[in-house]
């Protein structure tokens, strides 16, 4: 059982401040992600919740505990990194029980057995117990990584990009299989990643940092679907979103240099804004009241990215399959008007309503 | 302006292949990916083609004249690689002078190229800088206009986009392909990225373990891939492979499973198979779609969420698990049953002794 609460943590160090006041909280079970780019303070954020790194100000407290004084060890938490930090001496077997032998813990032997065996199993590693670490691929390395954090069933599991030393296929079914074993054991972990696919696909809930400061909280449709500024809806979604300078005029959103025009939404616009549009919400379509020449196409199978040129502006649109556009082809689209996000001139959402 | 032509090009070291002979033209102002995990021997067939390699056997041919044994600076082709290999101690501007003062050319017509590429690559405001001073896109912009100002007759890059994140990698793909657009100066280009070669190139050699797996455009080594190997590698996540025995005219799946073949696929389906029928059935995420009137049928092990998109992971037994791409709306919890079909357009067939695909007569 466990539920985390890091209330207005900061963090200095010398030269930089690395965390500000950052409050987040997530329950037993939950898969909680922290996402950022480099230097946002996401790995510091998972060492302070660790306890191998002090925080200046502010309190982490867990089942409604603080543990501020708490050791690492008596605070129960198993820690993945990216580096998979075995003993390459060691059978697998050994590493996987490592953790329960140690003095702390001293497990009988019949029940590490028990233990080790069956979590194995469930990383799908059984067949490897008795091969020494260094002879394993990067994919069963993690797994065995990963193993280790399980077999002791800790409370907590803080996991630093796990996954971004493997290749793309492998990143690719090791993140389901995380998921998967995550939700059959409903252990609580809190996940470290720059990297926005992760995020969305794994996490029941995301807080993004940017700067030591958690800019937004919420499911991964909230932070898709509504994200609370600019740079959390250029964090996510690839290809990237476009921010378009626009103005309102006539009850009619404009954007400039661009013949785009759309009917205003109810909410209180400023005079100028940025219109965000994600990709898949350009459509091409013949009866499409917009014009844009194709400006360069990328099939990537399953889709195609089309960099369009509408008048002077610049559009990037994501549509299904293959086209047979080419360079220079002129197309016809529309915009779906329900998916619209509005961004002031500080770079928040709109979200006001006119009245 | 250049054709290269590989003639059953090797590498060997020792008694080991880097390279197994290998046959490939590559047109004049072609964009050419090969593509392949490491160790594959992209990288060692590109340098083969610079000089900076030599050649175990085989011919390499520049416009139609044998360049096999000719030193790198006679071939006449540009390297552009991973990590930028700019001078730091230089300023951009003489970092992208440099190779053709070392022609000897006479500065006026140095100044004039060098003005003439740095437009193209958008860097006029980092003259000045030292490189080390710059973002890692930039200096990667750097080391092309290097490359761009000798015009070159054909560009061979290794990985120039492997050491940026993300983000960058994208734009920097796009400037590399609009680059190539308005030049149109052949390139042969290297990377293990999958969606790079797809988004890139005019053709993609997929290599796997020294040999070339499949040669064609974007399109045919994705809807039609030669083998195993590229129905995997290519597609994120790749194609669905689902191991069968064909019987009274369907595929029966270790898990009890049955699908229909359509009929294009019953005549060159007998011809080439053996008497137990065995098959593998493969189908992208997008072919397969949920409906309760599925022949196929399995349990939700995970369901993720891509942004504009859904990704279910379903459990079909014998331990396989099957990608179906899906609109947001259908996200399904853990332990789901399902049921699914298959387009009988985009399905597809392999024999798995082999790992050749079943090829249609209208494939060709």
């Amino acid at each position: 059982m466990s539920r985390v609460e890091l209330n207005r943590i900061s963090k200095r160090f010398p030269t930089v401040t690395a965390l500000k006041e950052v409050s987040f909280g997530f329950e037993h079970g939950e898969f909680f992600v922290l996402l950022g780019p480099t230097g946002a303070g996401k790995t510091t954020t998972l060492r302070i919740v660790a306890g191998l790194e002090k925080q200046d100000s502010g309190t982490v407290s867990m089942d409604g505990q603080i543990v501020d004084q708490r050791t690492p060890a008596e605070r129960d938490v198993a820690f993945v990194f990216q580096q998979y930090s075995l003993y390459p001496t060691m059978t697998v077997y050994d590493n996987l029980a490592f953790p329960l032998r140690s003095p702390l813990r001293k497990t009988a032997e019949p029940q590490i057995k028990t233990r080790v065996e069956a979590a194995a199993e469930k990383l799908r590693i059984a067949h490897l117990l008795k091969r020494k670490t260094a002879q394993l691929s990067g994919g069963e390395m993690q797994r065995v990584a990963i193993g280790r954090a399980i077999v002791r069933e800790p409370r907590l599991f803080l996991m630093d990009e796990p996954l971004s030393n493997l290749d793309a296929k492998l990143r690719e079914a090791l993140r389901v299989e995380l998921k998967h074993l995550q939700k059959t054991q409903g252990s609580t972990t809190l996940f470290v990643t720059h990297d926005q696919i992760e995020a969305l696909t794994m996490a029941d809930r995301i807080a993004v940092l940017s700067q030591g400061q958690v800019v937004q909280q919420g499911t991964p449709e909230d932070i898709y679907d509504r994200p609370a500024t600019t740079f959390v809806a250029q964090l996510v979604g690839t290809p990237k979103i476009n921010l378009l300078p626009a103005s309102c005029q006539e009850r009619e959103v404009r954007v400039q240099g661009s013949g785009i025009c759309l009917p205003a939404p109810r909410l209180q616009l400023p005079e100028t804004f940025l219109l965000g549009v994600r990709p898949e919400d350009i459509r091409p379509d013949p009866q499409g009241a917009f014009g844009a020449e194709v400006t360069l196409t990328e099939p990537l199978g399953v889709e195609t990215i089309l960099h369009l040129k509408a008048g002077e502006l610049a559009l990037l649109g994501l549509v299904p399959g293959m086209v047979s556009w080419r360079v220079g082809d002129r197309i016809r689209f529309s915009i779906v008007e329900d998916k619209l996000h509005f961004f002031g001139p500080d770079k928040r959402r709109i979200a006001k309503e006119r009245t | 302006m250049a054709t290269i032509e590989l003639q059953k090009v090797e590498k060997k070291f020792g008694e080991l292949h880097a390279v197994k002979p290998l046959d490939l033209t590559i047109g004049d102002g072609e964009f050419v990916v090969l593509l392949g995990p490491s160790g594959c021997g992209k990288t060692t067939t590109l340098r083969m083609i610079s000089g900076l390699e030599t050649v175990t056997g085989g011919r390499i041919l520049l416009n139609g004249s044998e360049v096999t044994w000719k030193h790198p600076s006679e071939r006449d082709m540009a390297f552009v690689f991973q990590f930028y290999a700019l001078y730091s101690h230089l300023s951009v501007r003489q970092n992208i002078a440099f190779p053709l003062q070392a022609q000897g050319m006479k500065r006026e017509a140095v100044d004039k190229r060098v003005n003439e590429v740095v437009e193209i690559l958008r860097i006029r405001p980092l003259l000045r800088q030292r490189p080390g001073k710059l973002s890692g896109g930039d200096q990667q912009r750097v080391a092309l206009a290097r490359a761009l100002v000798r015009r070159p007759a054909a560009f061979l890059m290794d990985e120039p986009l492997g050491a940026l994140d993300a983000e960058l990698r994208e734009s920097m793909r796009a400037e590399i392909k609009n680059l190539h657009l308005a030049q149109h100066a052949t390139t042969v280009y290297v990377t293990h990225d999958q969606i790079e070669a797809m988004a890139m190139g005019d053709r993609i050699v997929v290599m796997s373990e020294a040999e070339v797996q499949q040669v064609g455009t974007p399109v045919e080594v994705y809807n039609n891939p030669a083998n195993l190997f590229v129905a995997r590698f290519i597609g994120s996540p790749g194609m669905n492979l689902v191991k069968g025995r064909l019987s009274g005219g369907a595929v029966r799946t270790a898990a009890g499973g049955s699908y229909e073949v359509p009929a294009p696929w019953r005549q060159p389906l007998a011809e080439c198979l053996d008497a137990q029928g065995e098959l593998t059935l493969g189908f992208r995420p997008e072919a397969a779609r949920v409906t309760p009137d599925g022949s196929l049928a399995g349990e939700v092990y995970a369901s993720e969420m891509h942004g504009g998109h859904t990704v279910l992971h379903v459990n079909i037994g014998a331990g396989e698990i099957v990608h179906i791409r899906s609109d947001r709306q259908s996200a399904y919890p853990m332990g789901t049953a399902v049921r699914f079909a298959v387009d009988p357009e985009m399905a597809r067939f392999f024999n798995p002794r082999t790992g050749a695909a079943v090829r249609r007569e209208a494939d060709g």
